[in-house]
């Protein structure tokens, strides 16, 4: 799971910069990705993530800095002398090119012969479920196939680094769950580095070895998807990647011990009746509960601590009579949680 | 007046207003090629006193007709290739850029069909004297194509505007070069909006009278040659013929030029 630090670096990027005008859409980035992960570039819209991957492609070139393939320097190499795929966010089919013909494209390009190409096309339709599908045209294809194709047409070409640029966001909620298990099964089969930009956390959580969290053109976090999330270094990240809780100033002072901000996950807290024994090892806090939002699985408990804060709780419906009925909205209650769920944050909280 | 537009008595009226500019339109067209049947020879009455296919034959006796015939099918062509390659070289400089002056240059481009061709005509016979070269049919092809590229650059750019660009990145990515992307995306994606603005650049070259008038030497193209038969009365039915020559030359790029952009109309 975590990066071994004995394979290979497929891309590596030092101190990339590209500015559009006054607008900094990548901001000194600094970047290794290593030969067979499965890497994402997660953040919001603007933060600087698509602009990276199309660096990495050739489609736009930094401003300074460098970018490394395979330890060789691509600064002004054009998209079709580089060793890497794209799958496109609007897929990109050649409307006027059936499925084979779009699939076969890159190897058309290459030169290589009729039969060989014929086959690698019909092994690439297998491996994403579309066999027989040689003679559509990709109008004539759903939004699913379609995504299909493009990935094909991209992985038939065995780049050493497949490029996907929110592959799955126009897909309905079901296919692209399917599509997240799939895309993660190929890139197992076919053991190529996949950099996957999304801004949906949950998928880049689901899918990563590791994952890059990008906040204005910058990097804020590099980490394994439970390192992003059970230690979030900046203030940002605990609030994009899952939800947080943040202790600051004079509560963190006298629920931590330290004014250094904090963070804490909602499912990390407990919730116990006032006057219940609680282990003198967790961190206490009175509170009285705020509003309760019924999820199915679980319950979100908003908290008022006595000093007018509010944290989030979740806790998950183990007994739906008892989870109900216990507490409500006014009773007061005690929270507790284990010191180490408490993260500290880095003061300078990335850049802003 | 708004209770008059509400009542069934205006649609009426509105068809009969276009029935009206239809025929307007197209009742000369008419009389031209029922008159090219006349056995008249100089006086028309109506209805014709009789139907005849003589005048095609005296026609295709005519060696001064056939010869502005072919003329102008060879200039309409050249004209026509030479705007093709022209326009769309300027459509693809000009429909991903966003440069300083972009619009300006734009309407540079489309200025010839809209200035009066006598003023176009003027300026190149003025300019063509100055390099002190002869007027030949290269000259000819020369003022055609300033208003042919217009047509050619308006329905290509139009298509390349509606063509995703990532196509043409998603080509790049998979190793084809500018020139094979070209080959292989761009021009399948703009074939059908290219043929279309040739066509009709072809139609418009193939009965300009004006421009022509003032680039060609001793050449006679074919509208030329059948305005100089207006001194000849005696030939009016002949050149009936050579007007309904005219007519189906040009519509039917026109007609399939229309097919082939039908569904970039929808």
């Amino acid at each position: 799971m975590a990066a071994n630090q004995s394979r290979s670096v497929a891309v590596s990027l030092r101190q990339v910069c590209r500015y559009f005008g006054d607008v900094r859409a990548v901001d000194r980035v600094d970047l290794d990705i290593y030969d067979g992960e499965f890497f994402s570039l997660l953040g919001p819209s603007g933060s600087g993530k698509t602009t990276c991957l199309r660096l990495i492609a050739g489609f736009e070139q930094s401003t300074s800095g460098s970018i490394l393939l395979h330890g060789q320097e691509v600064a002004g190499v054009p998209p079709y002398d580089r060793d890497v795929n794209t799958v496109f966010q609007d897929y990109a089919l050649f409307p006027h090119m059936s499925v084979g013909e779009n699939v076969a494209y890159g190897l058309m390009i290459r030169k290589v012969p009729k039969d060989e190409r014929n086959r690698r096309v019909r092994e690439m339709l297998d491996l994403v479920r579309l066999s027989g599908m040689e003679n559509r045209r990709p109008t004539q294809l759903s939004g699913g196939q379609r995504q299909r194709v493009a990935l094909a047409r991209a992985l038939v070409n065995q780049p050493r680094v497949l490029l996907l640029d929110e592959p799955l966001g126009a897909l309905d909620l079901k296919l692209r769950q399917q599509m997240q298990v799939e895309l993660k099964a190929i890139q197992q089969q076919v053991g190529i580095t996949f950099i996957f930009v999304t801004h949906d956390q949950e998928e880049a959580l689901t899918m990563s070895d590791r994952l890059a969290v990008f906040n204005h053109g910058r990097i804020e976090q590099i980490g394994t998807p439970a390192e992003v999330y059970e230690r979030p270094t900046t203030e940002f990240v605990a609030g994009f990647v899952g939800t947080s809780n943040l202790l600051k100033g004079d509560t963190a002072t006298r629920l931590m011990g330290s004014a250094q901000t904090v963070a804490i996950r909602p499912e990390k807290i407990r919730i116990y009746a006032p006057g219940e024994i609680i282990d003198t090892g967790m961190v206490q806090a009175n509170g009285t509960i705020k509003e309760i939002i019924y999820l199915g699985m679980h319950n979100k408990y908003l908290v008022s601590l006595d000093n007018g804060d509010e944290l989030t709780v979740v806790q998950q419906n183990l007994d739906a009579l008892s989870a109900v009925n216990s507490i409500g909205r006014g009773h007061a209650v005690q929270l507790a949680w284990a010191r180490a769920s408490a993260h500290p944050l880095n003061p300078a909280g990335g850049s802003k | 007046m708004r209770s008059n537009l509400e009542t069934p008595r205006s649609p009426l009226a509105l068809k009969l207003a276009a029935g009206c500019s239809l025929l307007f339109l197209h009742v000369p067209l008419c009389i031209i090629i029922l008159y090219a049947f006349t056995t008249e020879e100089a006086a028309f009455t109506f209805p014709p006193p009789g139907l005849t296919t003589q005048w095609f034959s005296q026609l295709a006796n005519r060696g001064d007709f056939w010869e502005s015939l072919w003329l102008s099918i060879a200039v309409a062509t050249t004209a026509t290739l030479v705007a093709m390659i022209l326009g769309t070289l300027l459509s693809l400089a000009l429909y991903r850029s966003n440069f300083f002056g972009r619009d300006a240059i734009s309407l540079l481009v489309i200025l010839p069909i809209a200035l009066p061709g006598i003023v176009t005509g003027i300026a190149l016979r003025s300019a063509i004297s100055l390099t002190g070269a002869q007027f030949t049919f290269w000259t000819i092809v020369i003022g055609h194509a300033t208003f042919c590229i217009v047509t050619v650059y308006n329905n290509v750019i139009a298509r390349l505007r509606r063509t995703a660009h990532s196509q043409v990145e998603a080509s790049m990515d998979l190793g084809a070069s500018t020139w094979q992307t070209f080959r292989y995306i761009i021009l399948p994606n703009i074939a059908t909006a290219l043929l279309a603005g040739g066509m009709l650049a072809f139609a418009l070259s193939f009965d300009e009278v004006i421009v022509t008038t003032f680039t060609a030497g001793q050449q006679r193209t074919l509208p030329i040659w059948i305005f100089d038969q207006l001194t000849r009365p005696r030939d009016r039915p002949v050149t009936n013929v050579a007007a309904v020559f005219v007519i189906a030359v040009t519509f039917i790029p026109i007609l399939l030029s229309y097919r082939l952009t039908a569904s970039t109309r929808e």
